[in-house]
C-alpha cells in the first residue's frame, strides 16, 4: 500500500519541476505561504524582545529571581508568576495524565468498537470548549462548591500542613489545578491515542501468543511500546497547561504571593498579562508584563518543539523502543 | 500446583479490574462535558431572549441590555480572520503536502505545530505591538488578525492531511491529458479535497470564535457599536470575561447567556464539521 502510493507519486514527481511558468508561480504561492509560519515565528520574538527592552535594561537577570511586584513604586519582579506557573501546571498534570492514560487506553484497546468513536468526539468536546467558558463556570459554580465542601474541611483538619494553610476563600491554587487538569486532558488523551494506535498489531499477538492477558499486553507491551510518544503527548499537555489563561485568571485569585498552600490564591504567568496588561499605564509596567510573555513564548516553544519531536519519533514508527 | 491457580486468578483478576478503572477514567473525563453543558443551559437559557440578541449594553449597574454589538462583532473578526488565515493556510498545506517531503518541509511542519502551541495571549501581546502600537488604538483589524495567527497552522496542517489523501490517480488523469500542473493542483486536486478542507476551516472557526485572550489588548471591547476597521471592537468571549469579573447580578446573568450563545456557536461548528468528515471516510472505504 505504501509502497503503491509512494510509486504512484513517484509518477506524478515530475511534474511538479515541470517547466511552465504557471506550474513555478504556483510553487513560489505555496512555498511564500508555507515560509509564513517560520516568519510569524520570528515576528512574535522580535516583537516580544523589542516591547521588554525596557524592562531587561532595568531589572536586568534580577527580574526572573525577584519576588517584588509594585507598580505603584514600579518595582517588578516575575518569582511569584513563574512559581504560580510551575506548581499549577505541574500539579494539574499530576491529576490529568492517570485520566488521561486511562482513558486514551480505554478507547483505543478496550471499548467494544462501537463505543469508540462517541467517547473519542466526547472527550474532543472536552477540548473545543472555549477557555472562557471554563472560566465562568469555574468562578460560579465551582469555586463555591470547592470552598463549603472541600477546602473548609480541609483547612479545619489538615490547617496545620503547609499545603492547606490559610483561610478558604475559593478562588485559589487548587481551583486553577483541577481546571487547568480539565482542560489539557483532551490534549494528552487524544495524543496518547494515536500513539497508542500506532503501536504494530504483531506486538500485541505475540503478546496474546505467550498467553498474557489483555492488561497484561497492555501494560507490559503496548505502553512499553508507545512510552516515548505517552512521554511527548503528556509535555504537549504541560505546553497547554503553562499557555492556558482566561479560565486560570479567573479562578486562581491574582494575588502575587509564593505561596505553598493549594487553598491561597496565586498568580501564573499568562493570568498577570490578561489580567494587568491594559490597566498598566507606565511604560516600564507595560514592559515588565510583555518581558514575562516572552518568557512564557520562550518556555512554551522549547516545550512544544520537545513533544513534538517525542510524537513524530514513534508516530513515523522511527522510535528506538 | 495450588499457588499457581491462586496466580492464575489473580492474573484474570488484575486484568479485569485495570481494564475497568480504564473505563472508569473515560466516564470521569467525560463527565466535565456534561456537567457543564448542563450549568450553561440553567443558567443561560432564559436570559437568551430577543432583548439580550438585539440590543446593547446598558451603562453598568443598569438592568437589561443585551449583547448585539458583541455578537456581531465575534462574526465579524472571526470573518476578518478567515479572510486573512484562508489563502496563507491553504497555501501553506497545498505546499508541505506536495513538496513537504523536502527537508524545508519537515521544517515548516514542525513550525506549524510549535505555532498551534503558542500560547494565545502571547499572539495577543504580540499582535498589540506591531499593530495597536503602531497605530495608537486597540482595533476590529488587530482583533482580526490576531484570530488569524490562530487559525493559520490549523487551516494548514488539516489542509495538508487532506490534499495527500486525495489519491494520485486523479493527478496522474489530469496530468495525462495535457492539463499543466499548477491546472492539476486549482482544478482537481484542490476541489477533490475541498470538503475536507472545509471541515479544518470550521474546527479553526471554532477555535477563534472562542479565543478571548488574543482580542483583551486588540480587539479590547466596545459598549456601542462599530464597523470601523480601526476602532475597538465589541466580542463575545472577552465581554464574558468584563462581565463574569463585575459585581452586577444582571451582569453575571448575561455573561451565562453570552456563553451559551458562544457554546452553541462552536458546537455546531465542531458537530458538523466532525460529522462530515466520518462521512467521508465512510465513502472512501
Amino acid at each position: 500500500m505504501e509502497a503503491q502510493a509512494s510509486a504512484d507519486s513517484k509518477a506524478t514527481d515530475h511534474a511538479r519541476g515541470a517547466t511552465f511558468w504557471s506550474d513555478r508561480l504556483f510553487k513560489a504561492v505555496v512555498v511564500a505561504c508555507a515560509s509564513v509560519m517560520g516568519l510569524l515565528l520570528l515576528l512574535f520574538a522580535y516583537e516580544l524582545w523589542q516591547s521588554s527592552q525596557l524592562s531587561i535594561r532595568t531589572f536586568g537577570w534580577r527580574f526572573w529571581v525577584s519576588r517584588d511586584w509594585d507598580p505603584v513604586r514600579e518595582r517588578f519582579g516575575a518569582l511569584p508568576f513563574i512559581w504560580g506557573t510551575l506548581l499549577s501546571s505541574i500539579a494539574a498534570l499530576m491529576i490529568a495524565v492517570p485520566l488521561s492514560l486511562g482513558t486514551a487506553i480505554f478507547i483505543a484497546e478496550v471499548a467494544p468498537r462501537w463505543l469508540r468513536q462517541p467517547v473519542s468526539f466526547v472527550v474532543e468536546l472536552l477540548a473545543a470548549i472555549p477557555s472562557v467558558v471554563y472560566g465562568l463556570w469555574g468562578m460560579f459554580v465551582m469555586v463555591p462548591w470547592l470552598r463549603e465542601n472541600v477546602q473548609k474541611p480541609l483547612a479545619q483538619r489538615f490547617g496545620f500542613i503547609p499545603l492547606f494553610e490559610g483561610p478558604a476563600v475559593g478562588v485559589s491554587m487548587m481551583a486553577a489545578i483541577l481546571i487547568l487538569s480539565v482542560m489539557i486532558i483532551p490534549y494528552i488523551t487524544a495524543v496518547s491515542r494515536e500513539v497508542i494506535l500506532a503501536v504494530p498489531r504483531t506486538q500485541r499477538e505475540a503478546s496474546y501468543g505467550l498467553g498474557a492477558t489483555k492488561w497484561e499486553t497492555i501494560r507490559y507491551v503496548v505502553l512499553r511500546y508507545a512510552r516515548v510518544g505517552i512521554l511527548g503527548a503528556i509535555i504537549l499537555g504541560y505546553g497547554r497547561a503553562v499557555g492556558e489563561t482566561m479560565a486560570v485568571t479567573m479562578v486562581i485569585g491574582n494575588r502575587p504571593d509564593l505561596t505553598t498552600s493549594l487553598l491561597q490564591p496565586g498568580y501564573t504567568m499568562a493570568s498577570v498579562i490578561a489580567n494587568e496588561f491594559t490597566e498598566a499605564t507606565s511604560p516600564l509596567y507595560l514592559s515588565a508584563l510583555t518581558e514575562i510573555g516572552l518568557l512564557l513564548f520562550a518556555i512554551t516553544l522549547l516545550i512544544n518543539a520537545l513533544a513534538r519531536f517525542l510524537v513524530w519519533r514513534v508516530t513515523k514508527g522511527e522510535g528506538r523502543y | 500446583m495450588r499457588i499457581s491457580r491462586l496466580y492464575e486468578m489473580w492474573r484474570r483478576f488484575a486484568n479485569i479490574a485495570s481494564l475497568t478503572i480504564t473505563a472508569v477514567c473515560a466516564v470521569v473525563v467525560m463527565a466535565p462535558v456534561f456537567i457543564i453543558l448542563i450549568y450553561l443551559l440553567a443558567n443561560g437559557i432564559r436570559s437568551v431572549n430577543w432583548e439580550f440578541l438585539s440590543s446593547l449594553p446598558k451603562p453598568p449597574g443598569d438592568e437589561g441590555g443585551g449583547m448585539a454589538n458583541a455578537i456581531v462583532g465575534s462574526f465579524y473578526m472571526v470573518g476578518l480572520g478567515l479572510l486573512l488565515s484562508l489563502p496563507v493556510g491553504v497555501g501553506a498545506g497545498v505546499y508541505l503536502a506536495e513538496f513537504g517531503r523536502s527537508r524545508y518541509g519537515n521544517a515548516v511542519r514542525f513550525m506549524a505545530d510549535v505555532l498551534n502551541g503558542v500560547p494565545s495571549i502571547v499572539i495577543g501581546i504580540s499582535v498589540w505591538a506591531l499593530l495597536v502600537v503602531p497605530m495608537r488604538s486597540f482595533s476590529a483589524l488587530a482583533g482580526g488578525v490576531a484570530l488569524s495567527f490562530i487559525m493559520i497552522p490549523m487551516i494548514a496542517r488539516t489542509t495538508e492531511e487532506m490534499v495527500r489523501a486525495v489519491p494520485n490517480s486523479l493527478r496522474a488523469a489530469s496530468l495525462s491529458v495535457g492539463a499543466t500542473y499548477a491546472r492539476t493542483m486549482w482544478s482537481v486536486v484542490l476541489p477533490a479535497a475541498r470538503g475536507g478542507i472545509v471541515t479544518g476551516v470550521m474546527l479553526a472557526l471554532a477555535r477563534a470564535f472562542g479565543e478571548a485572550a488574543p482580542l483583551l489588548f486588540t480587539a479590547l471591547g466596545n459598549r456601542f457599536w462599530n464597523l470601523y476597521l480601526d476602532r475597538p471592537m465589541a466580542n463575545l468571549p472577552t465581554q464574558i470575561y468584563e462581565y463574569a469579573k463585575s459585581p452586577y447580578q444582571d451582569w453575571h446573568r448575561q455573561a451565562w447567556a453570552a456563553a451559551l450563545v458562544l457554546i452553541a456557536v462552536v458546537l455546531v461548528l465542531n458537530v458538523v464539521a466532525r460529522m462530515s468528515t466520518r462521512e467521508r471516510f465512510r465513502a472512501l472505504r
